[in-house]
């Protein structure tokens, strides 16, 4: 376990470091979200009903930004056969960089939801369901993420590969959130959707660190 | 260095191995057999397999054919136990240019639960005034060294250096030939790629070639021996 938060502990510490990274994904989120009010014209009730899914869509898209660089640091500088003949299995380093993904992107990307809600006229009542929507949304978005930066690592544009195998599988994940809010919105229960959401997330959680070793030791050959 | 016993067991063997990368075989039908204390230099030309055997051998690279026996046990029967009993330097140095030289020796030590204090690992190999640099500010030699340090956290039998000497100076130079000389009196075994002439006393060389023969053809079409065992230089 001491190995699997060193890990935590150097991904996150370089996060830091590199500091821009936390800030280009929310500003990239605040900064793509703003432009709907421009786009849309003054039309208040038609922004107010739109403006959580254009949270969370734009969650999903600040999400991929940092994707790429998620193993690509590791492999460019010889880190990844470190790792992977360490003794932490490749299950476990690849789920350390989605939680640290997570930590760094859906973490922030949470803080600032209610800031765009704010610029979007979102309902004063939404914004607790669209947060709370979002804490669970954003780990799926991380695991699935790692997934797709796992299977594309090494590959020539890799990051727009990544945008394109990972946006699809997004689908679903942003239904359920959305499902959620709009129950609220009609005055019904959002429980349901809550509660596919989660066993998503723990479904992920399950697989996608298996996927995600099976993806690494196939590149590392 | 507080190798584990000379035990009659520490013998690390290769029998038939073959590597294919990129549909080019670079070696087949390679032997050795190496026992405590003993070291083999891998020689040959660019692309000739040298890293590649390396990897092979660290278990980061299947195959093609063949089997390597550790402990008298095959080591696809315990690959975690294998893996732990080796140290691989490949031939990027896996710095983080961001952290400082004492936070990334650091996280190895942690990763591979070090035995070794980072402190002494980074002064044996002269970077001990170096440690709160950032990485970023080291030459490539410094890097060098920095690698050679990774392989002191902790004891392991197994040494797998690729190109340990580049772009180290004359001291260097005798540091890593002293690290491997220590590593091999304590019991340790040691192989080596280099293209420098590493002065290392009673060493088994093995000549890679460039030969890029057929999947078919059965000759022997590439130079390195059956057997790399007496080839002493």
């Amino acid at each position: 376990m001491n190995a699997f938060f060193a890990l935590l502990r150097r991904d996150l510490r370089l996060g830091f470091r590199q500091g821009i990274d936390a800030l280009v994904v929310v500003l990239f989120f605040l900064a793509a979200g703003a432009l709907f009010p421009f786009a849309l014209g003054p039309e208040p009730q038609l922004l107010a009903r739109i403006a959580a899914g254009i949270v969370m869509a734009m969650a999903a898209l600040a999400s991929l930004l940092s994707l790429d660089r998620l193993f690509a640091g590791d492999l460019e500088d010889g880190s990844l056969d470190g790792l992977a003949l360490s003794p932490l299995s490749l299950e476990l380093v690849g789920l350390a960089k989605v939680i640290s993904h997570w930590l760094m992107t859906g973490l922030p990307l949470l803080v600032a939801a209610p800031l765009l809600g704010l610029l979007l006229n979102l309902p004063a009542a939404l914004y607790p369901i669209l947060l709370l929507a979002l804490l669970a949304v954003t780990p799926a978005l991380s695991l699935l993420g790692g997934l797709g930066a796992a299977l594309t690592l090494g590959a020539r544009r890799g990051g727009l590969l990544l945008a394109f195998v990972i946006l699809p599988l997004f689908i679903p994940i942003l239904i359920l959130g959305m499902g959620a809010v709009s129950a609220v919105a009609l005055g019904e229960s959002p429980l349901s959707a809550l509660q596919l959401l989660l066993a998503l997330d723990l479904a992920f959680l399950a697989l996608v660190p298996w996927a995600m070793a099976m993806a690494l030791r196939q590149l590392l050959r | 260095m507080g190798t584990q016993s000379r035990g009659i067991d520490q013998v690390l063997i290769a029998q038939d191995l073959a590597c294919r990368r990129a549909e080019r075989l670079l070696f087949r039908d390679l032997n050795f057999t190496l026992r405590a204390g003993q070291a083999m230099l891998l020689r040959g030309p660019n692309g000739s397999g040298k890293s590649s055997l390396l990897r092979l051998l660290a278990g980061l690279l299947p195959a093609e054919a063949g089997t390597l026996t550790w402990r008298g046990q095959d080591v696809r029967k315990d690959r975690a136990g294998y893996r732990s009993d080796l140290a691989y330097l490949g031939h990027l140095d896996a710095l983080k240019p961001q952290l400082l030289v004492q936070e990334n020796l650091q996280f190895w030590a942690d990763l591979i639960g070090a035995t070794v204090p980072v402190e002494n690992a980074l002064a044996k190999v002269g970077l001990g005034t170096c440690a709160a640099f950032p990485a970023q500010h080291l030459s490539a030699g410094q890097r060098r060294r920095f690698g050679l340090a990774r392989l002191l956290l902790k004891p392991v039998p197994i040494w797998l250096l690729d190109e340990p000497s580049t772009a180290l100076d004359a001291s260097g130079q005798k540091l890593a030939l002293d690290l491997i000389t220590r590593h091999r009196a304590a019991g340790g075994i040691a192989i080596i790629s280099s293209h420098d002439d590493l002065a290392l006393p009673e060493v088994t060389t093995l000549v890679l070639g460039t030969g890029t023969p057929s999947p078919g053809n059965t000759g022997p079409g590439i130079t390195a021996p059956g057997s790399a065992r007496g080839a002493m230089t």
